[in-house]
């Protein structure tokens, strides 16, 4: 980040500073190429609602989510006691992390072992920067655009956050067009519940291809995705029909991130 | 009995007074044995479900209310899917409202009285035109929904789990509620002939909106006496009252035990996130042990002896409850990403195979004198690995079920038993694990590196 400078806890702890919000990167986003640029749209937002945040850097692990979901609740509870240690350490009230999953186990899964923060997803967060007026989209970047909204499951169904990342399209200036199966209706991307580490089982067809079928028909430019594993699995579904020219699959952060000409 | 059989008044009433004693009496005596039965089947059921593990849910009981009464009570979930809305909350209203003539037929039964709640006047008459509307309704419906399942055959009613006696279950049902509206209407067609010819005992009382065009033209062109009437109006009483007992018995052994086990199975939901699967109290004292060896073991501490669920009484009584609660409609099976896509998996069939093998373990309990003998069988001889990896754990399943059932959560806990039992986890994941371990990633890489990307553009 040539602009400005990502800082870690250690750093501003170190120099005597405090954050006022930790990004909560993850794993997907720290390590996954194409994730990687959801995280560097979120900091560039961030940075310019002029948030002093900070993350964790080598000293994030793993929320312990898949490892839950797949059964494992020693291992999840390891890395859950080893997070909240290092959070509770830095004295972290607030979190925003721009994957679901992260969010849905930091909010609902780690209080229980005593880690307790108010956790927000980037989209809420995004779009109360936006509420508020701490930053600006230029309309008309994306008008006339079909824009499409893909629900990962572990924001809507799992925690009922089905507006923040539609009101975020409309600022854009887009025309918001639903899925035959959206909100709690949504059709899951097909990677939750660890299946993002292994094979499907036998079947007729990948649970991304069908979702894929879903975007085809609504018609859109764009598939709007808010979590890293949805835009793994969306983008290897669109490719699967060869449209992946006719049919962007980006990030919210990226959407505004672009409309900021950040 | 019409009078001409008999030489005088008195004759008559003393036989028609034993006639109304026997006839209570065999009316008591079928009361009491459908209600010792189904006493009888539903503590059974009560005691099977309690063999789960214990879970508080007696917290808010405001919005336990309220969810029963929105969900339960008012159906709100079904309006998911408006044609089977409409014709289930006609047989639901029909079901809820025509009890109040059961409890008619019940007075009458025991007394030997004549449509005793006739004393309410017109508004009697206006509440028996209206049932018997409602009853044709529920009728239609009835038909309709057999329609939909074994004629347009909706693909959610074809799943492989409902062979058999699902199937079976599904089509007596429907088939009894439409034999019963029948026997309704045709002993209301038979009373209102009695009454307009003033045949003792059937004194002057309700309106008969459908009969009336249904059924009575059909008995006035057989030109039927007063005693073929009389008879038919005795049969058809007789009918429905046996017939409610006999369904009412049935219930406890189909899928239609829903009406009652809707409501509190609603009272007792998940007042969470759908999101957050409970955390698992047993492992928290070991790996705290793990992490930091010196830690003092709380006083009295004892180590858990086993993780996750093999049998069904490692489940919750939630979890139990579920599988006695669910109706087999398939709304989970439908929206459940994995099954739309051709996997085995499909969240009805993990409630069935629940509830089935909970009555297996209840009966082998029954027939070992209270005590379960190992048959060698546990939940997983049900349930496959196939169908517990394929799950997204997206709740889809859990989002659709009119009456918040929860198959997801079963299968997670499943998984528990598979990993930290079993060690049995596909080899992917087994990798996942392992990365997460030594990496602080799901896969491999340095966590080293975990900051990389600030340094670029």
């Amino acid at each position: 980040m040539s602009e400005f400078k990502v800082r870690t806890m250690a750093t501003l702890a170190a120099a005597g500073e405090e954050a006022e919000i930790l990004f909560w990167v993850g794993c997907a986003g720290s390590f996954d190429e194409r994730a990687q640029k959801i995280t560097k749209a979120v900091a560039k937002i961030l940075h310019a609602a002029n948030l002093q945040f900070a993350i964790l850097g080598t000293e994030e692990a793993c929320t312990g989510d898949p490892a839950k979901r797949a059964g494992n609740e020693f291992l999840f509870q390891m890395m859950a006691m080893q997070n909240i240690e290092t959070l509770n350490a830095y004295g972290i009230k607030k979190i925003v992390t721009a994957c679901p999953h992260c969010f849905n186990t930091l909010k609902n899964e780690y209080p229980a072992l005593g880690g307790n923060y108010e956790v927000l997803h980037h989209t809420t967060l995004i779009n109360q920067l936006l509420n508020e007026g701490k930053i600006a989209i230029k309309g008309g970047a994306f008008k006339g655009q079909r824009i499409t909204y893909h629900d990962s499951c572990y924001l809507g169904r799992a925690n009922n956050i089905y507006e923040a990342p539609r009101e975020i399209i409309e600022k854009l200036d887009a025309a918001l067009v639903e899925m035959k199966r959206s909100k709690a209706n949504g059709l899951c991307c097909g990677a939750g519940g660890a299946q993002m580490f292994k094979e499907a089982e036998e079947g007729s067809k990948e649970v991304n291809i069908e979702r894929a079928d879903d975007i085809l028909e609504s018609n859109s430019n764009v598939v709007a995705s808010a979590c890293p594993f949805c835009m793994t699995m969306l983008r290897d579904g669109v490719k699967h029909h060869n449209k992946e020219a006719e049919i962007d699959v980006k990030d919210l952060a990226e959407l505004v991130a672009n409309a900021m000409d950040l | 009995m019409p009078k001409i059989l008999f030489g005088s008044n008195q004759l008559l009433n003393i036989v028609l007074q034993e006639k109304h004693m026997i006839s209570s009496i065999v009316f008591l005596i079928l009361t009491g044995v459908a209600s010792y039965f189904f006493a009888k089947n539903l503590s059974k059921i009560r005691r099977n479900i309690l063999l789960g593990k214990d879970i508080d849910l007696s917290d808010n009981k405001p919005l336990r209310f309220k969810t029963m009464l929105g969900v339960a009570f008012g159906q709100s979930k079904m309006k998911a899917r408006p044609v089977p809305f409409v014709l289930h909350f006609i047989v639901y209203a029909g079901f809820i409202l025509i009890n109040i003539e059961v409890l008619e037929i019940l007075i009458d039964g025991i007394f030997g009285t004549h449509r005793v709640l006739s004393v309410f006047g017109p508004i009697y008459n206006l509440a028996i035109g209206f049932f018997e509307i409602l009853a044709f309704a529920v009728l239609v419906s009835c038909i309709l929904f057999l329609f939909r399942r074994y004629i347009v055959k909706i693909a959610r009613f074809q799943s492989p789990e409902l062979k058999g006696f699902a199937s079976r279950d599904a089509a007596t049902i429907l088939f009894v509620e439409i034999v019963l509206m029948g026997a309704l209407l045709k002993m209301n067609a038979a009373d209102q002939i009695l009454q307009l010819r003033g045949v003792e005992h059937y004194i002057k009382a309700g309106s008969f909106p459908i009969s009336s065009w249904l059924v009575v033209p059909f008995y006035n062109w057989l030109n039927m006496s007063d005693a073929s009437l009389i008879f038919l109006e005795r049969i058809a009483w007789w009918f429905h009252i046996i017939g409610i007992f006999l369904f009412m018995n049935y219930l406890p052994f189909s899928k239609h035990f829903h009406i009652i086990m809707a409501f509190p199975n609603t009272w007792y939901s998940n007042l969470k996130a759908k999101g957050e699967l409970n955390n698992m109290a047993s492992v928290t004292q070991e790996v705290k042990l793990m992490l930091d060896p010196s830690a003092q073991t709380p006083e009295g501490y004892q180590p858990p002896t086993s993780f996750g669920v093999k049998d069904v009484t490692d489940l919750t009584w939630k979890n139990l409850m579920d599988a006695y609660t669910c109706t087999e409609c398939g709304r989970c099976t439908s929206v459940c990403p994995q099954n739309q896509t051709g996997k085995t998996l499909s969240p009805r069939k993990i409630m069935m195979d629940t509830r089935d093998r909970l009555e297996e373990v209840g009966k082998n309990i029954d027939a070992n004198k209270g005590t379960f003998v190992d048959d060698n069988k546990n939940l997983h001889s049900y349930i496959s690995e196939a169908e517990l990896w394929a799950c997204n754990t997206c709740n889809a399943c859990v989002e659709a079920c009119p009456v918040n059932i929860n198959p997801m959560e079963i299968i997670v806990e499943m998984r528990r038993y598979k990993v930290m039992e079993q060690s049995a986890a596909p080899a992917a994941i087994n990798n996942m694990f392992s990365n997460m371990e030594n990496n602080q990633a799901p896969w491999q890489f340095s966590p080293m590196d975990r900051a990389n990307w600030t340094q670029e553009d």
